[in-house]
């Protein structure tokens, strides 16, 4: 098979349409919640996805429909972690680790529970972009649209405050409002990542091309802007890779972006070592 | 005058521990105010009480005559904090980028910059003397360089109002001077109201006009000439200094 003929199939226009929508919005993400050493936020409201998805899925939706359940519940968690970490006198490490392990749990017993859609809970958990429905495509594409109309908006809020939260709060930036915005851009960005890579490697979608791009850019704009390059490399690259080798897609995606960060490391390396020369 | 700063009764803890106890003074537009004590005496909470960064306190607040609660003018205020606590040195940004970030805030969304407020940006750069370093990530400078480039963010509104918390720790003597004459020119030729906190009493003897001694509450409020003057001062600075701090050049 050529690679044109891979292409003219219409469930891979759509796999790419997905993932290239899904990683446009966790690249910028990613470098606001690494920088901000908020990375493990992401994972935990995977957890919690995979609640809401067996939560979803034991109510009888389906394909699209599930949407109904998992964004109001993933959204709510997103606000609760930041609740807890601010209120509960505990750390964001331990408001994650809370909300995410109840979230697993959660889903377990609604599995259990709910016997018979083992299959359907074991796509979401290491993902199947390559069977993305057009309906699932259309709000994928919707809520894209927003996340990035919203983080054009308030880009240089994000910046300040990842920069420094008590400057940007003296300068008269909304400090807490900004803080739930992030947080609910990420849970939006993490139930529409759950189909692309699963619930396993939500985090590193949103922590490796970030993560690489810190190695080489120079300036802000260029990390985000790199950061996006990276993860449509990986994620173009991870499903045309998958449907050749026939390789489950996410894990083809993950290890693909920890091969450019590996290189964006290698690059930082040779480059001190130059400067030091 | 105007009155730019209004502090009455202002009580705030740290969990139970009071650090600062029922403390009132004001601040009058063209003063320049030294704020001494210490270590422990309230200083850096009184300036986070101003500054809303305190999340309680008792007592009331007004900045350029409104609430602290209502306080919604930022610009006219620039802020320089001691260091910048754990900066990321694997932050991103460039020294231009950051010092644009103080300009940023003052506009509407989605807050871009045009071509003359770059320019501006890169004028205050050459007026502090850091315009070579201005496409250095701001995570590769020496504390110095860094705390000049905050200055510059802090600077970069004009502000009316120049808060300062112990500014210079990081700065050598030369850079230091310079950086005091420079808010010192401000303060006379723009009239620019300035608050320092600082245990540099080279710098209160040669600047301050008025004079506010901490410790949990108010010691001395006044003028700095009556405070040359008044037991307070050879209580903390002891008789040696206090010719040296009176001293005016």
């Amino acid at each position: 098979m050529t690679i044109f003929e891979m292409f003219s199939y219409s469930f891979m226009q759509r796999a790419l349409l997905a993932g290239t929508l899904i990683g446009v919005l966790c690249a910028v993400l990613g470098v606001f919640l690494v920088l901000r050493r908020l990375s493990l936020i992401g994972d935990g409201l995977a957890h919690i996805t995979f609640g809401s998805v067996a939560l979803a899925l034991f109510a009888g939706l389906q394909g699209a429909a599930m949407l109904l359940v998992s964004l109001p519940v993933v959204l709510l968690a997103s606000l609760g972690i930041l609740k807890l970490a601010g209120k509960a006198r505990l750390g964001g490490d331990a408001a994650i680790g809370i909300v995410s392990s109840v979230g697993v749990s959660l889903g377990v017993l609604l599995a259990v529970l709910g016997r018979g859609y083992g299959v359907d809970l074991f796509s979401y958990l290491f993902g199947s972009i390559l069977a993305i429905s057009r309906a699932e495509l259309l709000v994928a594409g919707g809520l894209f649209i927003t996340v990035l109309a919203l983080l054009w908006l308030y880009y240089n809020d994000l910046v300040a405050l990842t920069f420094n939260e008590e400057l940007a709060a003296v300068s008269g930036i909304r400090v807490r409002f900004l803080n739930g915005l992030l947080a609910a851009l990420t849970a939006l960005t993490v139930v529409l990542a759950m189909k692309l890579v699963g619930v396993m490697l939500i985090s590193a979608l949103l922590i490796l091309p970030a993560s690489a791009a810190l190695q080489v850019a120079r300036g802000f704009r260029m990390t985000v802007i790199l950061s996006v390059l990276f993860s449509l490399l990986s994620v173009v690259g991870g499903i045309v890779l998958s449907f050749l080798l026939n390789l489950p897609s996410g894990a083809t995606i993950i290890l693909l972006a920890f091969v450019i960060f590996c290189a964006g490391y290698l690059f930082r390396q040779l480059q001190t070592v130059k400067n030091k020369n | 005058m105007q009155e730019l700063i209004r502090v009455e009764q202002l009580t705030c803890r740290h969990g139970a521990v009071e650090a600062l106890s029922g403390i009132s003074f004001s601040v009058a537009a063209g003063d320049y105010l030294g704020i001494v004590g210490p270590n422990g005496s309230g200083k850096s909470t009184l300036v986070r009480a101003l500054l809303g960064l305190m999340p309680s306190y008792q007592g009331r607040i007004s900045l350029f005559g409104q609430s602290r609660e209502n306080f919604t003018a930022w610009q006219r205020l620039g802020y320089l904090p001691q260091n910048l606590g754990p900066l990321n040195p694997a932050f991103p940004a460039t020294v231009f980028e950051v010092v644009q970030l103080g300009l940023l805030a003052g506009k509407g969304l989605p807050r871009r910059l045009c071509r003359q407020e770059r320019q501006q940006v890169q004028e205050l750069l050459e007026l502090l003397g850091i315009d070579h370093l201005q496409r250095r990530m701001i995570g590769e400078l020496s504390g110095g360089q860094q705390q000049r480039v905050m200055l510059a963010r802090a600077l970069i509104n004009n502000p009316e109002l120049l808060v300062m918390d112990e500014p210079t720790a990081a700065l050598d003597p030369e850079i230091r001077d310079r950086f005091y004459e420079l808010v010192a020119r401000m303060n006379k030729n723009k009239g620019t109201t300035v608050l320092l906190v600082t245990h540099d009493t080279g710098t209160i003897g040669q600047y301050a006009s008025r004079m506010l001694y901490l410790d949990k509450k108010v010691l001395f409020f006044g003028s700095f000439d009556e405070f040359c003057h008044s037991p307070e001062m050879s209580v903390f600075f002891g008789e040696h200094s206090q010719h040296l701090i009176c001293h005016r050049h």
